[in-house]
């Protein structure tokens, strides 16, 4: 059973059609992503998975559980954890604060002080920052505290839209590495981007979308020598 | 790292005794008159009611005009119980207390029960078994029959409930009242009719922002502002339903109980509470739904939870100010509650800083004690005057000072305690200790 499958998935904004007909999956321990032009429905599939919109039509089955009428709230609790794009930090929180906002859903204290330590292994950059107010970070620091504090729910799925969004080029490497090593300690990730070289080179699977559909699949490292996805995503 | 580690609590408290005992030895001691002595009390109901709409619009980030309702509905509720209690004008000296107890039980109960019974759950399953054959609309009002039937049903339970309510608190709260010695059973009453105040306005609010909240931010300071506009409306022509409020005449012979004393003990209890509300882990999620709406929602927050949690507690604090305020005076007046006056919990706030509890506060004190006093500094035929100085005022401190005089920085106990070394874990890794030392120095 995987992880969370995606069903032939119909979203709009009203009677705009944002989504229609997407299906994919991801097993266990995966990095998934999700690539394609703007427009094309990534940041809207994300949000349906994390409960924020509803779908017209289909289905998110997680775990083999429908969660398409679950609230945003026990979806987090139910182990999926949504990093939104361009990173929405608190910013009149101190970091500290931001990473235990993160931990909102968990009750025990001590577990979320272990979450804590582990978050500030991957992000030592977030330790020397913590008693600082978020809006005073820079976007790489933004987007590791964002990361930080998808983290503290302790998800089994973790959904990046964008990580690499507005960041100097060797901040980019640095988040995906870091993505990878989050990976490496058993989170699946789905990942969402526009920079779809980076993003193929992490993952294990890919889904090419157009406008709101699913136009190709398969294995990243395949997708990224694919002569029609080089064209169109990679330059 | 800090060179005194006194408990932030401490100064707090001896500025708070020493402004508690200064004015009343200035008052004993003929320092000051006893009209200074009640603006006093004005001010600190003033940062009351401030407060709670700095939790609602510093803290939560919803624009609300409508305080100045639930501060109305405090003054009268607690109004009618206490002037019962020394007129009987409902028949017993506990009836309108009885009868406010009953009927909040009884709208409570209503809205517990609804919550039971899962409405939307009860639409999905009509919505899917009808869905093959029904159109979108055609099931909207298929559903419309048992909801609205449902809550005819609920509505009828909670008359019940509040009449049963009634019969069993209306003689034992005559009996407390008749059984105690006159000066006890003042004070219960009083404290009974101040904690009612507090509780219907928050229940009005609670209902009032079931809907509203769901409004985007502007629309919802409008459609408070509405709300405002029907509390005085309603109270303008109150006298056609409890001939007692008197309507656009005022209400008069309410008991004058409020003291320095009373203002002060409830003063401190509210901002006891709100501010250990802001500091738990509901008050930091309440921030983060001012900061941002969808990155709290994808923390797993309730936004609209949060959002009518605030809004309640917001109208309680309005609500017990209203309740201290109408036994300051002993006379109310709807004109006291016009949407004008309902924008100077607003000034306050947003002059105090929106977000800090210690910039409401003495911006409640401070607005309050300046436009009073400048009544006495200025020369006389030149009074009218202080309402050309005040907004002068409020122009250059939002010229220079646009986020107020606090901003969202709080002082003594107030302020967030930065957690002790010991209580920020820090992962095992070696080097982080000297950036670690550098990092901290420029905060």
């Amino acid at each position: 059973m995987p992880l969370l499958q995606v069903e032939d998935l119909h979203v709009a904004y009203g009677a705009i059609r944002a989504i229609q007909g997407i299906s994919f999956h991801i097993e266990a321990g995966e990095i998934v992503t999700l690539i394609g032009a703007n427009g094309a429905g990534k940041s809207t599939t994300l949000r349906t998975v994390s409960g924020l919109l509803r779908p017209m039509q289909g289905d998110v089955l997680y775990q083999g559980r429908s969660i398409t009428r679950t609230s945003p709230e026990r979806i987090v609790k139910m182990g999926i954890s949504q990093v939104p794009e361009g990173r929405l930090i608190f910013s009149s929180l101190t970091v500290l604060e931001n990473l235990e906002m993160g931990a909102y859903t968990r009750k025990d204290k001590n577990e979320i002080r272990d979450t804590m330590k582990q978050v500030f292994t991957s992000f030592p950059r977030l330790e020397e920052r913590r008693t600082q107010l978020g809006g005073t970070l820079s976007g790489g620091e933004q987007q590791m505290l964002a990361m930080g504090r998808g983290l503290m729910s302790r998800p089994r799925l973790l959904l990046l839209d964008e990580p690499s969004m507005g960041l100097a080029p060797i901040l980019v490497d640095e988040i995906f590495e870091i993505i990878k090593t989050i990976n490496a300690q058993g989170t699946s990730i789905l990942l969402v981007e526009q920079n779809a070289a980076m993003a193929l080179s992490v993952a294990d699977r890919a889904y090419v979308l157009e406008t709101g559909r699913t136009v190709l699949e398969g294995d990243a490292k395949e997708l990224l020598h694919n002569p029609e996805v080089r064209e169109a995503y990679l330059g | 790292m800090r060179k005194l580690s006194l408990p932030s609590w401490i100064p707090t408290l001896i500025v708070g005794l020493i402004v508690f005992f200064g004015v009343l030895y200035a008052r004993d001691n003929g320092h000051i008159s006893a009209y200074r002595y009640q603006i006093f009390q004005i001010a600190v109901i003033a940062s009351i009611s401030a407060l709670g709409l700095n939790l609602i619009y510093g803290f939560n980030g919803q624009f609300s005009l409508g305080h100045i309702g639930f501060y109305a509905i405090g003054a009268y509720s607690s109004a009618l119980i206490t002037k019962d209690y020394q007129m009987a004008w409902s028949g017993s000296r506990a009836g309108a207390l009885a009868w406010m107890m009953a009927g909040q039980f009884g709208i409570i109960a209503g809205l517990a029960l609804i919550r039971m019974l899962r409405l939307d759950r009860l639409r999905r399953k009509i919505t899917q078994s009808t869905s093959s054959y029904l159109k979108e609309h055609e099931t909207r009002m298929v559903c419309l029959l048992p909801v609205l039937f449902i809550v005819a049903a609920v509505i009828g339970l909670g008359v019940v409930a509040t009449l049963g309510a009634h019969a069993l608190l209306d003689p034992g709260l005559n009996a407390l009242v008749e059984g105690l010695s006159d000066n006890v059973a003042r004070n219960v009453i009083f404290v009974l009719a101040i904690l009612n105040g507090g509780t219907m306005a928050a229940l009005v609010a609670y209902l009032v922002g079931l809907p509203l909240l769901r409004l985007g931010s502007d629309y919802f300071g409008i459609a408070t502002l509405g709300f405002a506009i029907m509390v005085f409306t309603g109270l303008q022509n109150s006298d056609m339903v409890i001939d007692t409020m008197r309507g656009a005449r005022g209400m008069v012979a309410i008991p004058t109980w409020t003291t320095w004393g009373w203002v002060m003990a409830t003063f401190a209890l509210l901002v006891f509470l709100m501010r250990n509300l802001l500091r738990s882990s509901h008050g930091r999620a309440m921030i983060s739904v001012r900061e941002d709406e969808i990155a709290a929602q994808s923390m797993g927050v309730d936004v609209n939870q949060l959002k009518t949690m605030a809004f309640t507690v917001g109208g309680l604090f309005a609500g017990v100010g209203g309740a201290l305020y109408a036994h300051l005076y002993g006379f109310l007046h709807p004109s006291t509650f016009n949407i004008i006056r309902g924008f100077d919990p607003l000034i306050i706030i947003v002059l105090g800083g929106l977000g800090s509890m210690t910039g409401t506060i003495l911006a409640g004190v401070g607005v309050v004690v300046l436009i009073e006093e400048l009544r006495v500094i200025l020369p006389q035929g030149f009074e009218d005057w202080r309402f050309v100085i005040y907004p002068i005022i409020l122009l250059l401190v939002m010229l220079l000072r646009s986020e107020g005089l606090m901003g969202t920085r709080e002082w003594g106990w107030f302020r967030t305690p930065v957690p002790p070394e010991r209580d920020i874990p820090l992962s095992t890794r070696q080097p982080a200790t000297p950036a670690t030392a550098a990092s901290s120095e420029d905060v």
